[in-house]
């Protein structure tokens, strides 16, 4: 009996090991990044791509202050609030002294610089798809942007889901090197994929997300509820996004749809950012969208 | 006595809500009404500039014109207080309009600008009316982002 019993707690004790070390945070190999130096011009289109500062821009921030990255927006979803943080180059309340590996565990990871698991609110599950050029461009384009003193508020998560360890379970359930569009035969589609699944991460609005808040490759942009609790984020696909590529491109252009109705709510960030990018850019994220199967079916 | 009057009284706000939810249906129409004719303006521009129609100086200018007109019709009775999507359907005008009024009607004024500058580009061919487009969707989007309720 005494023997059975110590067999269980092995056996627990074993599991809950493997678990730890399971759930712990991978880092990026050192020397991936070691002797990188990146293009801060080059940087800019992968900042507007990846739309950084629409998140991470002050609430009421208009014009030329959406690139003090100070934080302090927030993200209602059904597992708590999310509270962007000051991502600006101020070294004490930013991310200024971070250096470029770090940042890029944080990006591609989604881990902090002490070794903690972020929350997946931050789409480092798209953002691990970028180009480690594009990473290092990015990073020296956010060290050109102003400085902001503004502390980071804490996230209003509640247990369990505040056990970062959890985050690191989550990673291996959702957390994939893998594209969710396997075959892209030319480079305009090529492209698109790595707008719509990297970059500009379409899939963590438009796409459902199961009980645990992984995304549904089943039904990839096929439309969710709106994570606010409000109203439905539309579905991509062709059987429900009828309208034919240049009115796609035209519309993440000018915000307006073939009906000229205008975009709303978070789509005006989106739209404002990729009015700037070239119109091959638009054009191979309608490409992308018109390439999709109906109902969304990639797995 | 005291939960009587609290009863009254919430009765009372339920039908208070009520009634001006059917006085305000005409306001609605009104508001949606002018937006409607916007786009289909709107249209008629925007395709020009893709090159979905081919371009006509004169229907250009018309369209153009009729966006100034809408844009001079004051705001301010169509939009009465208890007209927001949280006290009534068939709207998804948010309660913030009226939290921020100044904003919400200079915003409206920045579309008349935006017209302005449409009504002086329509004539000068299609090259001219695509930049006028875009800071027209601009005033579209500046207002839709905060004031508009996701659709359904």
């Amino acid at each position: 009996m005494r023997k059975a019993i110590a067999a269980v707690v092995l056996v627990a004790i074993a599991a809950a090991g493997a678990g730890w070390v399971l759930t712990a945070p991978k880092r990026l190999p050192e020397a991936r990044f070691a002797g990188m130096t990146g293009d801060p011009a080059a940087g800019e289109r992968v900042f507007t791509a990846a739309g950084c500062a629409s998140c991470h821009h002050a609430p009421d921030a208009e014009g030329e202050d959406k690139l003090v990255l100070s934080g302090g927006q927030r993200f209602a979803s059904e597992f708590g609030t999310f509270v962007a943080p000051n991502i600006s180059p101020d070294p004490e309340q930013g991310i200024g002294d971070w250096g470029l590996t770090a940042f890029a565990n944080a990006v591609m990871r989604g881990i902090s610089p002490s070794g903690r698991h972020l929350y997946p609110a931050f789409p480092y599950t798209a953002y691990a798809h970028m180009r480690d050029a594009d990473v290092a461009d990015l990073w020296a384009y956010l060290l050109t942007l102003p400085a902001s003193d503004m502390p980071s508020e804490p996230h209003e998560v509640a247990f369990p889901f505040n056990i970062r360890r959890g985050v690191g379970a989550w990673k291996l359930l959702y957390a994939s090197d893998d594209w969710v569009m396997r075959e892209v035969p030319d480079a305009q589609l090529e492209r698109g994929r790595y707008l719509v699944e990297a970059l500009a991460h379409c899939g963590e609005c438009h796409t459902p997300r199961d009980g645990l808040g992984g995304l549904d490759s089943s039904a990839w942009l096929t439309g969710a509820p709106n994570p606010s609790g409000k109203g439905t984020i539309p579905g991509l696909t062709p059987d429900q996004l009828d309208w034919d590529a240049s009115s796609i491109a035209y519309y993440l252009e000018s915000g307006f749809t073939p009906d000229y109705d205008s975009a709303g709510g978070h789509m005006v960030a989106v739209v404002e950012n990729f009015a700037k990018l070239e119109a091959s850019d638009r054009e191979a994220v309608a490409a992308y969208l018109k390439a999709l199967p109906a109902g969304g079916d990639m797995d | 006595m005291h939960r009587i009057l609290t009863a009254v009284t919430a009765l009372s706000l339920c039908t208070a809500g009520a009634a001006s939810a059917q006085d305000y249906a005409g306001h609605l129409k009104a508001r949606q009404g002018q937006f409607r004719i916007l786009a289909i303006n709107l249209g008629t521009l925007g395709d020009m500039a893709q090159g979905k129609t081919e371009y006509d100086a004169e229907a250009a200018q018309a369209a153009a014109d009729s966006l100034v007109a809408v844009s001079m019709i004051h705001q301010g009775p169509l939009w009465p207080e208890g007209s927001s999507e949280m006290d009534m359907d068939g709207t998804r005008a948010k309660s913030e309009i009226w939290d921020d009024w100044e904003d919400f009607a200079a915003k409206w004024g920045a579309l008349g600008e935006a017209a302005t500058a449409m009504q002086a580009a329509a004539g000068n061919g299609a090259e001219a009316i695509g930049p006028a487009m875009g800071g027209l969707g601009g005033a579209c989007k500046a207002c839709h982002d905060s004031y508009r309720a996701p659709q359904n």
